[in-house]
């Protein structure tokens, strides 16, 4: 999955890799030993938390509250691990998100219900397609002057910082924006926002499949190009783990129920008589949850198979042979913050759905958090080096510590003490062990 | 420095001249107001206003027309300089403001402490200094706010009477700003003996940076889940803050008393639809008000303890530990309910269109 790690080379015969390490082992068939590390390091903060809480921790309505808070970050920080690994930064983007959240509640808020009625279908969709495109206007103008201007990315987006706030704030001159368009909630999950019971299994069971016929296409096509194939039993492993995380998730989502008032507010909906002892309905995958998972796909499609993921790449990895290589860096690096500003108004869209409302302040120190989850992830600062699925486990990490410690009644002054050194710690380990294993 | 400032506002005085010779005189001015030029029954009499920053709604809206009002209807003329968040121009300004002739000089600081040697030199010179809306720590300014302490009380009393017992959820201010002690100070005062005996159990409590909205749902999500939604009250210090935890609410299908202040547009219309119990309100125009009438009794030569309305005031420096006693109006907010909303409708804080948004007519007085 890393994709720094060479592939294993063919002179390297069965016989030897016997004889080598476990670890070894693992890296010659291509399994990210920095991965399975940062899962296990997950498992353990999250077994840490369920024992230390009284058992609330690892409870299905705990996991899912987990998952929707980690999504606003977790889909910034895929757009942020390309920048960073394109040798950039961008301190822009908490600032970025008020603004752009404060531009999509004005337009469904103030300027389109007049124009199209109150609860018109099609205001959400032209809200987030408006706030999108807005998002990457932004990242573009930026990326613009960085490429183009030669001004270095962070005081470019340091500017932005401070601009967008100010713009965020002028938009609506300061004022809260609430409520926002009933269908735009759903973004946010809530406790409407979700897919329900057989909607869920069915994305569920789609993921399955995916990951089977991965599974096989790459046997069948390493066996097209000679490469060394993995073990028949580690392939079955891999695919037999990997559904059983999806389909566990899917369980666990499953297994949170709407709260009784609102339950019964469905059952009247539906025309269901409220039996006795309650309904029990699955709220299934949040619908922020489903976005971060379809943009964690797409910007992993785009990183690894995109020839402008490669080129990025290429560039952090050194910027005059890539130019020299014929590639144009300039508009990679517009392109990499256009990316960026569209993944800031999806980010944008679900937070303020969630809040169901648009405040002057939103998204402030985001990009601190943004920027930690794709480092924690390992994400290096030199460029070059990261990868999308680490950036999502890495806001995940830093949401489950931040989520764990308020279940826990830590103060927010501890909260920040314990963010902080893990952070470093994350970043000193990695660095450790990025020097062992490249002697 | 100092001579291209004076050049500038004496420049700025003609221009206004020229401006009011053109007839309107009711302009509304931002920044310097050029006062030398307003001729008639307070010729004598200016007033000088220092804003820290005048880039904020309030001031434009709401503070500066009626302590303007309360100037003029006093006789006296009205000039204003904007420091633009700066700490050290805000002290050139209040010389400027001195020089240009202000008997009374009211200050909305930057920095209370930075400000003192402006503060100092007014003093020397006679010109009472009024501290608005902020407290400048020396004893002799005269301090005008609204009770914070009340505030918090005000929001805690309306919760209190809804929930005399059960689990209670505290969504704190920002922990480096004071006034999110003093609130938690005032919530204190009226649970504290029901939390003592044992009827009130606090389930959650905790600061939230910057009073963020985001980060108070996700506080008030976990404390949820951690009590298993068995929670009766939620005290928010502020209307932002309310918002996120309404929305963790409304999400466990929760509706449960919450407190807030500043009557937000949001947060009113919230307690009109019956989300959200109490915004206390702090009516910006009466600060004003309160200050202007004040800096037209200190220029008419009263003392600071003359002016109507004053009370001692002790605060207590929480990192020195010195003590400063001022003489001040601390003016009492009110809290909104369903059964007074009527009061911000009327004082035209906010439109019955804005108010009533989504709300069945008929179910509040309010809303017809």
């Amino acid at each position: 999955m890393s994709v720094v790690e060479a592939p294993p080379t063919q002179s390297d015969t069965p016989e030897q890799s016997t004889r080598r390490s476990f670890g070894s082992f693992l890296r010659d068939n291509e399994i990210d030993t920095r991965m399975a590390g940062m899962i296990a390091l997950l498992l353990v903060i999250w077994v840490g938390f369920h024992f230390l809480s009284g058992g609330t921790f690892l409870t299905p309505r705990n996991l899912w509250n987990l998952s929707v808070q980690t999504s606003t970050v977790g889909i910034m920080a895929t757009g942020m691990v390309l920048v960073i690994v394109s040798r950039n930064i961008d301190l822009s983007v908490g600032s970025m998100v008020g603004v752009v959240g404060m531009v999509m509640a004005i337009l469904q808020f103030e300027w389109l219900p007049p124009l199209m009625g109150l609860g018109n279908q099609w205001i959400w969709i032209i809200t987030i397609v408006i706030g999108l495109a807005l998002g990457a206007l932004i990242g573009a103008f930026q990326g613009s002057i960085i490429a183009y201007a030669g001004v270095p990315s962070f005081i470019v987006t340091l500017g932005g910082l401070l601009v967008w706030r100010g713009f965020a704030w002028l938009t609506a001159s300061g004022r809260t924006l609430a409520p926002m368009d009933a269908t735009f909630q759903l973004l946010g999950g809530g406790s409407r926002g979700s897919l329900g019971e057989t909607g869920s299994w069915v994305v569920g069971g789609v993921a399955c499949i995916g990951i089977v016929a991965l599974l096989v296409l790459g046997r069948r096509r390493r066996r097209k190009f000679g490469f060394r194939l993995r073990p028949m039993w580690l392939d079955v492993t891999l695919g037999v783990f990997g559904c059983a995380v999806v389909l566990g998730a899917v369980w666990v989502t499953n297994s949170y129920y709407l709260p009784e008032s609102i339950a019964r507010e469905v059952a009247e909906e539906r025309g269901i008589p409220w039996p006795q002892g309650g309904l029990q309905i699955p709220l299934g995958i949040p619908y922020p949850v489903l976005i971060l998972i379809g943009v964690t796909l797409v910007m992993g499609f785009i990183a690894n198979r995109r020839r402008f993921g490669r080129n990025i790449y290429a560039i952090g990895g050194n910027p005059e042979a890539a130019e020299l290589g014929g590639i144009n860096t300039r508009r990679t690096i517009v392109k990499t913050f256009m990316t960026m500003g569209i993944l800031v108004g999806v980010s944008a869209a679900v937070s303020i759905a969630r809040l169901n409302a648009a405040v002057s302040g939103l998204g402030t120190l985001s990009e601190l958090y943004v920027i930690a989850a794709a480092v924690i992830g390992g994400t290096s600062l030199s460029g070059g080096i990261g990868t999308i699925p680490g950036a999502i486990l890495g806001a995940l990490v830093m949401q489950s510590l931040q989520s764990g410690m308020v279940l826990l009644g830590v103060g927010a002054p501890m909260q920040d003490v314990v963010l902080g050194v893990v952070l470093v710690t994350a970043v000193a380990i990695d660095a450790t062990f990025r020097r062992r294993t490249a002697r | 420095m100092k001579l291209l400032n004076r050049r500038f506002l004496a420049l700025l005085a003609v221009l206004v001249i020229v401006v009011a010779a053109c007839g309107d005189d009711d302009t509304t001015g931002t920044t310097a107001d050029g006062g030398t030029g307003t001729t008639g029954a307070g010729g004598d009499c200016v007033v000088g206003m220092s804003w820290n920053n005048y880039n904020e709604e309030r001031w434009a809206k709401h503070d500066e027309p009626a302590m303007k009002a309360a100037i003029e209807a006093g006789g006296c003329s009205y000039i204003s300089s904007d420091a633009g968040s700066s700490e050290e121009q805000q002290i050139t300004d209040v010389e400027n403001l001195i020089a240009d002739g202000a008997n009374v000089v009211i200050i909305l600081a930057q920095n209370t402490q930075a400000i003192l040697p402006a503060v100092e030199a007014a003093t020397a010179e006679g010109i009472p200094v009024i501290a608005y809306d902020r407290l400048i720590e020396d004893a002799n300014t005269f301090y005008v706010s609204f009770d914070n302490v009340l505030v918090g009380k005000l929001m805690a009393e309306v919760i209190f009477d809804l929930v005399p017992s059960g689990n209670y959820i505290i969504v704190k201010g920002n922990g480096a700003d004071a006034n999110s002690d003093f609130l938690r100070e005032g919530i204190e005062s009226v649970i504290g003996d029901a939390v003592a005996a044992g009827d009130i159990t606090i389930v959650g409590e905790d600061y939230t940076d910057n009073w963020a909205p985001d980060l108070a749902q996700t506080h008030v999500e976990q404390w949820l889940t951690q009590a298993d939604n068995d929670v009766q009250a939620v005290v928010s210090e502020n209307d932002g803050m309310a918002t996120g935890a309404a929305a963790a609410l409304a999400a466990q299908g929760l509706s449960i008393p919450l407190s807030g202040q500043d009557a937000d547009v949001a947060a009113l219309n919230r307690v009109a639809l019956g989300t959200q119990s109490v915004s206390v309100w702090k009516d910006a125009r009466e600060l004003g008000k309160a200050a202007g009438t004040a800096a037209v009794a200190l220029a008419g030569g009263a003392t600071l303890a003359d002016v109507e309305g004053t009370a001692e005031f002790v605060y207590t420096n929480k990192e020195s530990g010195v003590a400063t006693t001022l003489v001040s109006i601390l003016l009492v907010p009110i809290p909104i309910t369903q059964d007074n909303l009527n009061l911000v409708v009327d004082a035209n804080w906010i439109t019955v269109d804005e108010l009533c948004a989504g709300v069945t007519a008929g179910s509040v007085a309010a809303c017809p």
